[in-house]
């Protein structure tokens, strides 16, 4: 038999049985777009971290106030005032070690930002041009400078692209005086366009002076220092440094937090890969269903065509062809499901895409072909015990002629 | 002994149901030459059908011999069985046997497609199988929206488009009306002018009479034999 006239033979056998053909196609569809769908939405999830993280590179350390007994509640820990501040001395100490490049002291917080009568509420962040050069933070215009000690108040900011907007219209932004809080400042420089990291809107920062920032919250505790190590391989060795190092400027208490780049992307590395096999078990599970279903049907579908069958064998068809024709239907089937499964998953990634969430990856290359791969390959092994009963039935009793 | 088209030698057929042995065929010796017209007739379970099944290859004695153009079917494997039936003998069953989702053409087409023949030469001998059938106006139909004669008609020209030497008819008339079932006998009859070697398995007596030789079964043997060969 020709292929052509095996996929048309075939092809005819599955529009005649349409309900059964569209339950089956159903199927296969849906366990492979879940397959793929989700990789994506993974991948997305994934990236997104990612992208956080990389802005920092990986050989960054931070320090934060208090100490957590749990790593998970680190950052909430100066609650009630009883956690020592971390100051700006205590930055100064850590960069006395060899391997530490550069070391950031970071201030957080919100202030009314003013400029001709207009008015805004903006994160402010306290920072020192350290901070820029860890964080990989760009200007599109001017620069942060400040007085090399970090003690001393300097009246200059940093604005982001959208804030200055907002304030200056389309005007000169550099240059410009502004009013945060209740001090004046010049605006050095502005964010470039487009900069995020660590869920924080670049766009809508204002950076100033750390000591300023001090000065505007009216605390001695930085939020938090940041330490940029040279090599990947010191990170333990800085972070036992910086550990011990204010351990003894803390009359001995060990009360601050130190985390590694490295030991937080290790914890969602962890946690993605366990999310991936989850897709994949459930993907996993639902092509299993559809194979199941397609064994049934298959088999439903040789056995209302048992005469058929037997008549194809009386006039000239082999076992082997026999089977090649019902294999050949569960083949047509799972190819249409994983063809329609795949388009599936590309319209709900569009859909996501347009209607809700922007940034959503496209469905990774691999996932596209392990789940048509998956669907296919559960549809010929489906298929496989049926067409061996076709093949082996007798002419005659399948004919029905006794 | 010169060898016909068909040669049977001590044939037997016994089917086994539960401790029961049924003799349906007991030691028949037939010798057919090609081009021959015969009638098969006898009281039911007599043992027709199981002997046509076997001589259609489409099922295997239980002992003796039975030579297909000289050639010991017993040696044959699968492969080469199914090679017979598409292309030595043509079948016709008495419910017809037709692929209802298929069209006539398409259900005619059937034995050359699996046979993996080019589309041009089936098209070709798929039209003048009809043709002969004398269905040429009803290509285009499905066997439910033809009468019980044009579908038998239809499994006629199925079961000679390959050209087969032999054909091989089971009570072909048998749910037809007298008139549907004239029309196939002279199809067959034509066929047979054509020098296809025909055998029909009747009970119809006026079919029986149109044959130019009669054989008559009973209890599995044959009992008469207008025009054994020599
Ligand atoms: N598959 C089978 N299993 C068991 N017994 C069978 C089988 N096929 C035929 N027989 C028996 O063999 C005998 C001959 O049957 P066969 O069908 O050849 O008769 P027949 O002459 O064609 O009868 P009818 O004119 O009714 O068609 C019968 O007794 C029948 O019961
Ligand atoms: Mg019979």
């Amino acid at each position: 038999m020709r292929w052509m006239d095996l996929a048309r033979f075939s092809l005819a056998a599955i529009s005649r049985a349409r309900v059964r053909s569209l339950l089956l196609i159903g199927t296969v569809a849906i366990g492979s777009a879940a397959m793929v769908v989700l990789t994506a939405v993974g991948d997305s999830a994934k990236d997104y971290v990612v992208e956080q993280f990389a802005v920092l590179g990986s050989q960054l350390v931070m320090v934060f106030p208090g100490k957590s007994e749990t790593a998970g509640g680190a950052l909430n820990a100066s609650f009630g005032g009883t956690v020592r501040p971390l100051t700006l001395d205590d930055a100064a100490a850590l960069t006395r070690h060899h391997q530490v490049i550069a070391v950031a002291p970071v201030v957080m917080g919100a202030a009314g930002v003013q400029y001709a009568g207009l008015e805004r509420e903006a994160p402010v962040l306290g920072g020192t041009p350290e901070l820029l050069q860890i964080r990989r933070w760009k200007l599109a215009a001017g620069q942060f400078s400040t007085d090399a000690d970090w003690d001393k108040a300097t009246p200059v900011c940093v604005v982001g692209d959208k804030l200055a907007r907002e304030l200056f219209g389309s005007g000169q932004v550099v240059g410009q005086w502004l009013r945060i809080g209740d001090s004046r400042f010049r605006v050095a420089g502005v964010f470039a366009a487009g900069g995020r990291s660590l869920g924080m809107d670049l766009e809508d920062l204002v950076l100033i002076p750390v000591a300023d920032a001090l000065r505007l919250f009216d605390t001695e505790s930085l939020f938090q220092i940041l330490l940029e190590v040279a090599d990947r391989e010191d990170l333990a060795a800085v972070e036992r440094f910086a550990l011990a190092t204010l351990r003894e400027r803390h009359r001995g208490e060990e009360d601050v937090t130190v985390v590694t780049q490295d030991a937080l992307l290790g914890s969602f590395d962890q946690l993605f890969n366990a999310l991936n096999a989850g897709v994949l078990v459930i993907a996993g599970v639902s092509l299993a269903v559809a194979g199941v279903l397609i064994m049934n049907v298959m088999l439903i579908a040789v056995s209302q065509r048992t005469a058929e069958i037997g008549l194809l064998k009386a006039i000239g068809a082999t076992g082997p062809l026999i089977a090649r024709v019902f294999f050949a239907e569960a083949i047509l089937l799972s190819a249409a499901g994983a063809l329609l499964g795949l388009l599936l998953a590309q319209l709900l990634c569009f859909s996501v895409r347009t209607f809700w969430y922007p940034e959503l990856a496209a469905a990774p290359g691999w996932a596209m072909l392990t789940a048509a791969g998956v669907a296919m390959t559960t549809g010929m092994i489906s298929g496989l015990i049926p067409a061996r009963r076709a093949a082996r039935l007798e002419p005659l009793a399948a004919l029905g002629q006794h | 002994m010169n060898s016909g088209l068909i040669e049977l030698q001590k044939l037997c057929r016994i089917f086994e149901v539960g401790d029961e042995r049924v003799h349906a065929l007991r030691d028949v010796d037939l010798h057919i030459g090609a081009g021959e017209y015969l009638s098969l007739m006898g009281p039911s379970g007599s043992g027709k059908s199981t002997l046509l099944n076997i001589l259609g290859l489409l099922d295997r004695p239980s002992s003796g011999t039975y030579l297909l153009n000289g050639r010991d079917t017993a040696a044959m494997n699968q492969a080469q069985l199914a090679r017979y039936r598409g292309d030595t003998i043509g079948f016709v069953f008495q419910f017809f046997q037709l692929v209802p989702r298929l069209t006539a053409f398409e259900n005619v087409e059937l034995p050359l497609m699996l046979a993996g023949e080019p589309v041009a030469a089936r098209r070709e001998k798929v039209t003048h199988a009809l043709t002969v059938a004398g269905l040429s106006d009803r290509m285009r139909h499905r066997p439910s929206q033809l009468s019980g004669g044009q579908r038998q008609r239809v499994a006629i020209a199925r079961a000679t488009v390959t050209r087969p030497r032999l054909l091989l008819a089971d009570e072909p008339t048998g749910n037809l009306d007298s008139a549907s079932g004239r029309g196939v006998i002279e199809i067959l009859e034509s066929l047979n002018q054509d020098g296809m070697t025909v055998i029909v398995v009747t009970h119809d007596p006026d079919v029986d009479q149109r044959a130019t030789r009669r054989l008559r079964m009973v209890d599995g043997r044959i009992d008469t034999d207008t025009g054994a060969s020599s």
